[in-house]
């Protein structure tokens, strides 16, 4: 009996022991499932959906505190990826959050811009070049089309114009199976 | 020579149709109204123009030029003015357009100066950008740069010299390897150089015996050792890494190159405009084009790149019931969206299509799960599993079943008795991967731009409340040793108030400067003038405007900010 009490408390310390060693040794630094959370949004920084960037977003998922479909540039396929990934329900994109466009970058119109450099101080992946009463331009490859230098502009000279197909970028179709008319 | 033959997995055996267009010698294509000639010949690389609008061009002169590092140059391929530059519909399954330059014929045919290239006495690192300055690109189909091809000059043993042409209904390479063997020997010798390889083998397919023995006549004529090789003929045995499994046994894996494998393969079409490139100085400016199918004169025509193709069409006579018009074989190969695309380096044949010759597939069946896909896929795939995957969008487990080491060669789609379009789907499911994989790496960008720009916002701010504080601090310094020019009201409030101080000094600072500013360049001015000048300042005086200023002008730029508040505020302001 005493040996079975003895065995038992011995196994339970060195079990315990074993437990709080791993869990000082192997801790995680900061929580690996924004990173994750992070990776699926889209990394536009447009601030759709109500917090200030796509990681202050996957933070506020992340704690519960926001829900998984108030990403547009996301689009449905973001809300499913995030769904799959939160074990939780699929919902449509919110409405109030925006409407899922296609990809547009920002264009100035160079002709208007006075050079007032509001439009770079707005966009939040530094894609736009200029000096103050200098003309301004969106560095194209870089911009995110994230809208947020379309409002500031005092002269609206910045225009989203959606990006075209070229024949690198160009994708085959789905097939589709041809319904022709029966005679 | 006769070396040991190994297989490659399943393969077809189609009807070759080769023999209509393989009979007729080549001819020269008739120079067209206009060529448009695509700065971009493949979607790999683009040009850059070098060539205005109404510029007169020589045959050969360069027209483009090499960008990045699969880019190779383009030339101009005959003597004309250039009339256009402009976006036109490029030969691509899209038909998206692109950038080309459009020359108008003289009809001179007026050669630029060109001269052979000693590649013994330059050396191999200047012979690859020769090769790249002449638009040397693998004529096979792919267009892929030969001087990137031709790598490092070590490490590779084996040239394969690929002439085994085992699409249906193509006979350019037949024709060629019949009519130039011996360009094509030379060029396999100088590719043979710049390689450092210890062997070459030329792959033929077993049913072009002419062209076998004009190979092999050539090789006696000039007593080479090359080892020209029947391969039987099953398709794709000239998919490259078919041929050299065939040839050499050597399976090439996902991710490896088949210079990893001392092996490298070059189309024989190559090999020639190689020799062209080299011992003649001559730039890729024409092509074999095999205008077959639905025609009444099918054969091979030398087609200058950039010829629009309905006007090499008339040539092959089309038949009336043609409908529509491939690029490339009839199991590769694309129709074409419009017919006024030009012959790119790619363009090895076009086929007239109609109805009865090549009929529409019959409707798509469910898949029955027959396996005859993976007992015909030359890259021992489950094409079955593939397509499961891949018409539910699963593109991460079509991937798991090697969806890029697919060829989309078509044998699957070939055989498969439920007809469905198998390659279709998995050019689809690639290019939405590829979509998805540029999607992600921007959008890895954007995350490390943004958070770089945040931490920059952040370090500006520090620097700037640093760069106030010394200010701040040296002025006070100064304050204390110069106390002259502090007046005693503000020397008091020193003690008590700094901030005070520095006002009550810049104070001082701006009435000494008002004061001490006098009305200059009065000395030519004529005595009226003089006199206007002498009555505003009695004024002045009166008004009492040069004694103390309104003290809202009087910190002036440059001066210490009497307070941090402000500072702050311009944080936000565009200058800062």
């Amino acid at each position: 009996m005493l040996t079975a009490l003895l065995v038992m408390t011995g196994i339970a310390l060195v079990l315990g022991a074993a437990l709080g060693y791993a869990a000082i040794r192997f801790k995680v630094e900061g929580d690996p499932l924004v990173e994750k959370i992070d990776a699926i949004l889209p990394q536009t920084q447009c601030g759709q959906c109500g917090y200030p960037g796509c990681k202050p977003y996957a933070e506020a998922i992340a704690k519960g505190e926001a829900e998984i479909n108030q990403c547009p540039p996301g689009g449905e396929e973001g809300i499913r990826k995030l769904a799959d990934l939160l074990g939780r329900e699929f919902k449509p994109l919110s409405e109030e959050h925006g409407v899922e466009k296609p990809k547009s970058v920002a264009v100035i119109d160079e002709n208007t811009c006075i050079g007032c450099t509001l439009c770079i101080q707005a966009c939040p992946v530094d894609a736009i070049v200029g000096a103050a009463k200098q003309m301004h331009t969106v560095v194209e490859p870089l911009c995110t089309g994230c809208e947020l230098c379309v409002a500031p502009c005092p002269v609206d000279c910045i225009t989203m114009e959606v990006v075209a197909d070229t024949v690198q970028t160009w994708k085959w179709k789905y097939p589709v199976v041809e319904i022709r008319e029966v005679s | 020579m006769i070396g040991r033959l190994f297989k490659f997995h399943g393969g077809i055996k189609p009807d070759a149709h080769k023999h209509e267009s393989a009979s007729v010698a080549i001819e020269r294509a008739p120079l067209p109204s206009r060529l448009v000639v695509p700065l971009r010949q493949s979607t790999r690389a683009s040009a850059r123009c070098i060539v205005e609008v109404g510029q007169k061009v020589l045959k050969g002169q360069r027209i483009g030029e090499p960008e990045g590092m699969l880019g190779t140059a383009v030339h101009a391929p005959t003597s004309g003015t250039v009339i256009d530059f402009g976006r036109y519909t490029m030969a691509h399954a899209s038909g998206l357009e692109t950038r080309c330059v459009v020359i108008e014929p003289d009809g001179e045919e007026r050669w630029v100066e060109h001269a052979a290239f000693d590649a013994e006495r330059a050396g191999r690192d200047a012979s690859l950008a020769w090769l790249r300055d002449c638009g040397l690109v693998g004529l096979g189909g792919a267009t892929f740069p030969s001087h990137v091809k031709l790598g490092k000059g070590s490490g590779v043993d084996t040239l394969i010299l690929n002439g085994a042409e085992c699409e249906p209904w193509i006979t350019c390479d037949d024709r060629l390897m019949r009519e130039r063997a011996d360009g094509i020997l030379a060029g396999a010798r100088i590719l043979f150089r710049l390689i450092g390889a210890r062997e070459l083998v030329i792959g033929i397919e077993d049913n072009k015996p002419e062209a076998i023995a004009a190979m092999r006549a050539a090789a006696q004529r000039v007593d080479d050792p090359v080892r020209i090789q029947p391969v039987p003929s099953l398709y794709p045995a000239g998919g490259e890494k078919q041929l050299i499994r065939v040839l050499t046994g050597i399976e090439i894996p996902y991710g490896k190159l088949s210079a990893d494998y001392a092996v490298q393969c070059f189309n024989v079409g190559t090999a020639y405009a190689v020799y062209r490139a080299i011992a003649h100085g001559e730039p890729v400016l024409s092509r074999i084009v095999t205008l077959t199918g639905n025609v009444a004169r099918p054969g091979n025509w030398e087609v200058l790149i950039g010829t629009p193709i309905d006007e090499l069409l008339p040539l092959a006579q089309p038949k009336a019931d043609t409908n529509r018009y491939l690029m490339g074989g009839p199991m590769m190969g694309f129709a074409l969206p419009r017919l006024d695309v030009p012959i790119v380096k790619g363009s090895n044949c076009i086929i007239a299509s109609s109805p009865t010759l090549l009929p529409p597939p019959p409707p798509e069946q469910p898949c029955i799960r027959c396996g005859e896909c993976a007992r015909a896929c030359p890259a021992e795939l489950q094409p079955f599993e593939l397509y499961w995957h891949s018409r539910a969008r699963n593109f991460g487990k079509a991937q798991e079943y090697k969806l890029f080491d697919c060829i989309e060669c078509g044998c699957c789609a070939y055989v498969c008795p439920s007809h469905i379009p198998l390659v279709d789907y998995f050019r689809f499911a690639k290019s939405e991967i590829w979509a998805r994989e540029r999607d992600n790496t921007a959008a890895d960008q954007a995350r490390e731009r943004f958070e770089f720009r945040n931490y920059r916002q952040e370090r500006e701010k520090e620097e700037k409340a640093a760069k106030l504080a010394a200010k701040a601090a040296e002025t006070r310094a100064k304050l204390a040793t110069d106390t002259t020019a502090v007046k005693a009201e503000a020397s008091t409030a020193t003690a008590e108030d700094p901030k005070k101080a520095l006002i009550a000094a810049a104070l001082a600072r701006a009435q000494a400067q008002k004061a001490s500013t006098e009305v200059r360049n009065t000395e030519d001015l004529s005595a009226e003038t003089k006199a206007d000048i002498a009555e505003i300042e009695a004024r002045r005086k009166a008004l009492n405007l040069t004694a103390a200023p309104p003290p809202a002008l009087a910190p002036k730029a440059g001066d210490p900010r009497p307070d941090e508040a402000p500072a702050v505020e311009a944080e936000g302001s565009p200058q800062s």
